[in-house]
């Protein structure tokens, strides 16, 4: 074998400061050390769920420095806000994070009605609640057999697809929308369930918990699934908080925050017998855990709520021109991809004066620069898809 | 404090919120005369205004010793009253519902009040005391500047390279400070409230082509009776209250004389 120390330059210091900091790090081969090159992700690449593109320098199959670019989604909600009365700004939400639409409409109508000070009626908060869960199925439901595709195993989101249908049947059959229900008035909610609508969602809820133990057999269970996700894309939770992570994202590396139960909220949470779930690990493969179990919590507490659904109006006594009095108010709930919020301020008109739309999304991707230095080629794909993001999500 | 809090719980709807309190006058003992003012929700939110020469160091504070880790957003607000006005404000929209004549409003701020057209908004939050404050910073006019927050929370380098495209707020020592959203080459900040959304300007009402005279649900005394009630109204609700068919008509009228002069 060749001296390959031949061909360098062995009086420079720092070209050997650096192979020797190279060589510590077994994963990289001096053999095959390059000059460095620009890899360019997406921003059409499946793991991107929309248009994201990321820009890795890399150093053979190493990262050395990486940077995502947004903006081809861009569609200025905050500012085309300002121009909408208040009832007509859902419509735009909807599509902020367009595979969990419901949950998108809840923050902004609950910082409305706290302005104005009216309160939905109990039912329609129930009825709120129980969509909002099915949105947070359906939308995890993607994640869960997107991730497996991810990492080569299509199998997964074959399933994940058809199953999934049973949950956006039943937010169709309830709304009229399969992904952006605009169900949500201020006050409470536009109708009431339709006939027969809790049995047959109680049946899919069984079809849920079905897919989750497949899942969790198939995809959890597999060898090259844990090999590729153990210890890839660890988070600790300081570092996790500091970028403003949410969500499983954060739950996944131990830190037991969820505001469903933690948040004074209008909605039915608070009623339900539910646990939180976290995982202690912080990597790839205890954020695919959390998720699985935060899904089938889903199912149980949707099942909760069909049982306890009061009788009653489901809406609140509102005027027919909706004006929101001067004011601020600030909204968050828990998306299923975190932590959404909505700053609304308001001077008393038709239109809100301003609308800072916090999405999840948008932090939880933050953290990619930081996560990303020094993993392997193959590992950005499991990191950008364990964080789960919705580009609608990110660009707003 | 473990029993004041407990206090709190039992009587958070009639007792003034003595933990925002207590956060608020913590605030205001670190940060002595950059402190300005606060304001409270009971029970759900607080505000705090400071200056912005401690802008960094209340969000320290906060982390280090508020236990409030988890950055929540960065944002602004541009309080100009839109000189575009803010309801119906195209030139289609006066064709139908008349223009509002009575303009020249006067700037004004939110809670915890503000003296400038621009104001910093920073949203922190506590997971383990469950609360969240929202602190302000006002900038002047001929100084659009503040100090950048990542030495504290590094999460915030994306909400601050917003702020700094759509509202034109120059962040300080930011090691990265380019456009994240628009593209190279874009001229303005968007969300500032002299740039015009050109859709809007050019466009009816979002819905307009729907307008349809509302069905009158009861007796006319009744509907005016409403109408005396709802009382303080405005003029766009009184002219709502109008009848259906009137209105039907003038608006059919209107759209008409529309579409004649657009030719």
């Amino acid at each position: 074998m060749a001296d390959i120390t031949a061909d360098l330059d062995i009086t420079n210091e720092a070209q050997l400061r650096y192979i020797a900091s190279q060589a510590v790090d077994a994963r990289v081969n001096i053999e095959l050390e390059t000059d460095g090159m620009t890899l360019n992700i997406g921003p059409q690449h499946p793991a991107t769920h929309g248009t994201l593109r990321i820009v890795a320098k890399l150093d053979g199959e190493q990262v050395i420095r990486s940077e995502p670019i947004m903006g081809y989604m861009h569609r200025g909600y905050e500012k085309l806000s300002e121009v909408r009365t208040y009832p007509q700004v859902t419509t735009l939400i909807n599509r902020i994070d367009w595979v969990g639409s419901f949950a998108n409409e809840v923050p902004f109508i609950l910082a409305a009605e706290d302005l104005m000070e009216v309160e939905a009626p109990p039912r329609a908060q129930w009825i709120r609640t129980a969509l909002f869960e099915l949105g947070r199925i359906a939308n995890i439901m993607l994640f869960l057999g997107d991730m497996a595709v991810q990492l080569g195993g299509s199998t997964a989101v074959f399933y994940a697809f058809r199953d999934r249908e049973f949950v956006l049947n039943q937010i169709e059959a309830a709304t009229g929308g399969r992904f952006h229900p605009n169900f949500n008035r201020i006050g409470g909610v536009k109708d009431d369930l339709p006939a027969g609508w809790v049995g047959e969602t109680k049946s899919a809820m069984q079809s849920v918990r079905d897919f989750c133990d497949e899942m969790e057999d198939l995809v959890l269970g597999n060898e090259i699934f844990q090999l590729r996700c153990r210890g890839v894309g660890v988070i600790p939770a300081d570092i996790g908080m500091a970028y403003g992570l949410s969500g499983a994202n954060i739950r996944a590396s131990g830190v037991d925050w969820d505001l469903r139960r933690d948040a004074e909220s209008p909605l039915a949470w608070s009623e339900l017998d539910w646990k939180v779930w976290t995982h202690p690990d912080g990597d790839s493969f205890s954020r695919y855990w959390v998720r699985l179990q935060e899904t089938r919590e889903a199912t149980y507490m949707v099942e909760q709520l069909l049982d306890g659904l009061p009788a009653g109006p489901i809406m609140a006594k509102v005027p027919r021109i909706i004006k929101v009095p001067a004011g601020e108010s600030y909204v968050q709930t828990e998306n299923p991809l975190g932590s959404m919020g909505y700053y609304v301020v308001s001077k008393g008109e038709l239109t809100p004066f301003r609308v800072k739309i916090r999405t999840a999304s948008f932090s939880n991707i933050s953290i990619t620069p930081w996560l990303l230095e020094g993993v392997l080629v193959p590992d950005i794909a499991t990191i950008l898809a364990s964080l789960y993001f919705i580009l609608g999500d990110v660009d707003r | 404090m473990s029993t004041t809090e407990t206090e709190v719980d039992e009587e958070a709807a009639v007792e003034p919120d003595v933990v925002r309190e207590a956060v608020a006058r913590a605030f205001a003992d670190e940060l002595g005369d950059a402190y300005i003012e606060h304001h409270i929700a009971n029970g759900r939110d607080l505000w705090i205004r400071i200056d912005r020469s401690a802008w960094v160091a209340a969000a320290t504070f906060a982390k280090t010793r508020l236990g409030m880790v988890w950055i929540d957003f960065v944002s602004a607000i541009d309080w100009l009253p839109s000189p575009f006005g803010r309801d119906m404000e195209a030139e289609q929209d006066w064709v139908v519902h008349g223009r509002d004549e009575a303009e020249a409003e006067v700037q004004q701020t939110g809670v915890a009040g503000g003296d400038t057209r621009f104001q910093m908004l920073l949203r922190l939050f506590s997971p383990d005391e469950n609360m969240g404050v929202t602190i302000k910073a006002d900038l002047p006019d001929d100084d659009l500047s503040i100090d950048s927050l990542m030495p504290v929370f590094p999460g915030t380098n994306w909400h601050e390279r917003e702020v700094w495209e759509m509202f034109g707020i120059h962040i300080n020592d930011h090691p990265d400070l380019r456009a994240l959203y628009l593209p190279s080459g874009f001229e303005g900040n968007p969300l500032r409230k002299d740039y015009p959304l050109v859709a809007r300007r050019v466009k009816p009402w979002p819905g307009i082509v729907d307008v349809e005279a509302m069905p009158e649900p009861d007796e006319p005394e009744d509907a005016s009776g409403e109408a005396a009630a709802a009382g303080s109204d405005s003029a766009e609700a009184s002219s709502d209250d109008e009848s259906g068919q009137d209105k039907a008509a003038a608006l059919a009228a209107r759209l008409a004389a529309l579409k004649e002069k657009r030719g």
